[in-house]
């Protein structure tokens, strides 16, 4: 009985200590000016790269073009076999990236997370100090590049980004928290291994901080061109992201290697050239686009995780 | 955390066990990822004995056969480099764009994330907050067309602007004075909502009573801000602030050199930042002793501040300390 009553203050309270509602407006106003900002590049971009040539030459970039025209999507499905292997080094690189980067992070944040393991100051130090102090691009450099030869090498692009000591906290905090010692011990009692624990056991009932690393992998692969910058030279391993960065560099790139039967001078005036650039930033942005809103919670949940003190 | 080494210690009664099954098994499971580690991270840590090297390539060797045998030259890499002019110039722009950095970092998404934990519509705040976090997901390239849209001086929309109102067009990529407003702007645009969504997680985190108490005592809405929210964030604020602190000498890379398309000369004075010049270093021919060298001094120079960050904020509040 009483507790309803206190129910109803409860949220009459709440009511009563929300802004008023003009503040309200006004908020509302600023944080919808704010999220136009932040998406507006986006539609610009998309827009240009549906002009049609002419109209960019005769109006610039236009936020919506006097002649619209698809020949920039044209050219790319035209340059498909270009367009396709980029993409698929882009998704082998982050398929492959996270998979291995998974493993090894999530491995290593259950092993620090067990109390009685004997090495776990030493692989403790081993994770936290490279938070502190790391050799820096050139001697990352010199060891991927001259001492185990990776360079254009797919590993070049995987390999010095799979873990990060992080991400390795974050799994550490969370296993710590979530995996009662109990279930370890009796599993133990059993027989079980600590990689079957960790397969059979660990796996199962952790599932939100797997997608949390695999969703923080997952992007920072795809969104690489820095490794491919450093790395890579053969057109043939050339990522998306790196596709659009050498583009930027020369605008005729992508004309290097014309298809047969044009002069290079045809092949590039026939090129739309201003639209295929912004034409390739979408091709990057969509995908990121149409799959973020689901998966912005494990980046938030991650995080907070990450921030409690391990 | 006290509590739970109690609990194991019931558990496992001695101290120093003698080495077990499980000690071998674990250590076999963390051992890929040492051995990721020794390569990725700690072997670089040596590799920098080339910045005291005057490093030359033995014809008909390797690397390694070379780097050995090249000759010592103690510290005169670093001499070249701390005396040359633009040291001072890379010193100067990378601290005084992440000291901006640091502040607007935290003044702006505080204030975003309080006004819109305030909103009444919930439904309509997580639509804002999806929108927001956003740039987030843009690699630097990305966000360097973006930026090329607008500024591009013969077809971008802010030169038609310009146009539109009877001003002459500007040549934005040979202009130096715009370049520090528009890097601090892309910063901005980038981190706002991610760090906005970061704050806001922790102040839906605070006890809704102790909103409710301050509100029966009398207090207004800007004193409960004042008193109750920004207090309670106060270890996340500086959680961040250590880590953002602690990178002080290093920038981020791909703002700096993607949205200015690659540094131009025009823009070194304002754009260039101890990563653009290290990676412009590695392109080019200088010697990779002096850019190790370079590397070296920027490393180590973090260390430094993160340490000493991590030391004046243990003094003032050693809960809020995060080594």
């Amino acid at each position: 009985m009483s507790k309803v009553t206190t129910k109803k203050n409860d949220s009459d309270e709440l009511k009563l200590n929300a802004i008023k509602p003009a503040t309200n407006r006004l908020f509302n106003l600023v944080f919808i000016i704010l999220s136009f900002v932040s998406l507006f590049p986006v539609f610009f971009v998309l827009m240009i790269s549906l002009s049609s040539e002419q109209s960019i030459a005769q109006f610039g970039y236009q936020l919506w073009p006097n002649e619209f025209s698809s020949s920039a999507y044209q050219f790319l499905w035209h340059e498909r076999g270009m367009i396709f292997r980029s993409l698929f080094v882009s998704v082998l690189v982050t398929v492959l990236g996270t998979a291995i980067g998974v493993l090894l992070t999530t491995s290593m944040g259950y092993v620090l997370s067990r109390q009685q393991f004997r090495l776990k100051g030493f692989y403790t130090w081993i994770v936290f100090i490279p938070m502190i102090f790391n050799g820096g691009m050139v001697a990352n450099y010199v060891v991927v590049n001259n001492i185990l030869g990776l360079n254009d090498t797919i590993w070049s692009l995987i390999l010095p980004l799979a873990v990060s000591s992080f991400n390795i906290i974050i799994c550490k905090t969370f296993f710590r928290t979530t995996i009662p010692d109990s279930i370890v011990e009796s599993a133990k009692i059993d027989g079980a291994s600590q990689l079957s624990i960790f397969v059979r056991i660990v796996v199962p009932i952790s599932k939100p901080v797997f997608a949390t690393i695999a969703l923080f992998l997952t992007f920072s692969y795809w969104n690489d061109w820095f490794q491919s910058s450093l790395y890579i030279s053969n057109a043939k391993l050339i990522s998306l992201q790196a596709l659009l960065n050498n583009m930027m560099k020369n605008l005729e790139f992508i004309a290097k290697n014309p298809s047969a039967g044009l002069s290079l001078q045809q092949y590039k005036n026939s090129m739309p050239s201003e639209s295929v650039r912004m034409a390739i930033a979408m091709v990057i942005v969509l995908p990121i686009a149409c799959v973020y809103p689901f998966f912005q919670k494990y980046f938030i949940s991650g995080l907070t995780i990450g921030a409690v003190k391990g | 955390m006290k509590n739970r080494k109690n609990f194991s210690a019931v558990a496992v009664p001695k101290k120093h066990r003698k080495w077990s099954r499980d000690d071998t098994e674990l250590s076999l499971l963390g051992l890929p990822t040492f051995i990721w580690f020794a390569i990725f991270s700690f072997l670089p840590m040596f590799g920098l004995i080339i910045a005291f090297k005057d490093y030359k390539l033995t014809p008909g060797r390797g690397f390694l056969y070379s780097l050995i045998n090249s000759d010592w030259v103690g510290f005169s890499n670093f001499n070249f480099f701390l005396k040359s002019n633009t040291f001072g110039m890379l010193l100067r722009n990378t601290l005084l764009y992440n000291i901006v950095f640091i502040l607007l970092g935290i003044i702006i998404p505080v204030t975003f994330a309080v006004m819109i934990n305030q909103l009444h519509n919930k439904f309509i705040s997580k639509a804002y907050q999806t929108m927001m976090f956003f740039p987030h997901f843009m690699s630097w390239v990305v966000v360097s067309y973006f930026v090329f849209a607008f500024l591009n001086p013969d077809k971008g929309l802010a030169n038609a602007i310009i146009k539109a109102f009877g001003g002459e067009r500007i040549l934005w990529y040979s202009q130096p004075q715009y370049w520090p407003f528009i890097l601090i702007i892309m910063q901005v645009w980038k981190t706002m909502g991610y760090s906005m969504v970061v704050y806001l997680a922790s102040i839906t985190g605070i006890d809704g009573s102790l909103y409710e108490a301050a509100m029966l005592d009398g207090a207004n809405k800007w004193q409960q801000v004042k008193y109750i929210t920004l207090p309670s964030i106060k270890s996340v604020v500086i959680m961040m602030f250590i880590l953002n602190v602690g990178r002080i000498f290093y920038s981020d890379f791909g703002l700096f050199y993607q949205v200015t398309q690659g540094v131009p000369n025009s823009l070194t004075n304002v754009a260039s930042t101890f990563d653009t010049y290290i990676y412009m270093a590695l392109q080019s021919n200088v010697s990779i002793g002096k850019t190790a060298a370079a590397s070296l001094f920027q490393s180590i120079a973090c260390c430094v501040t993160v340490l000493a960050a991590n030391f004046i904020v243990s003094k003032i509040d050693e809960e809020s300390a995060i080594i």
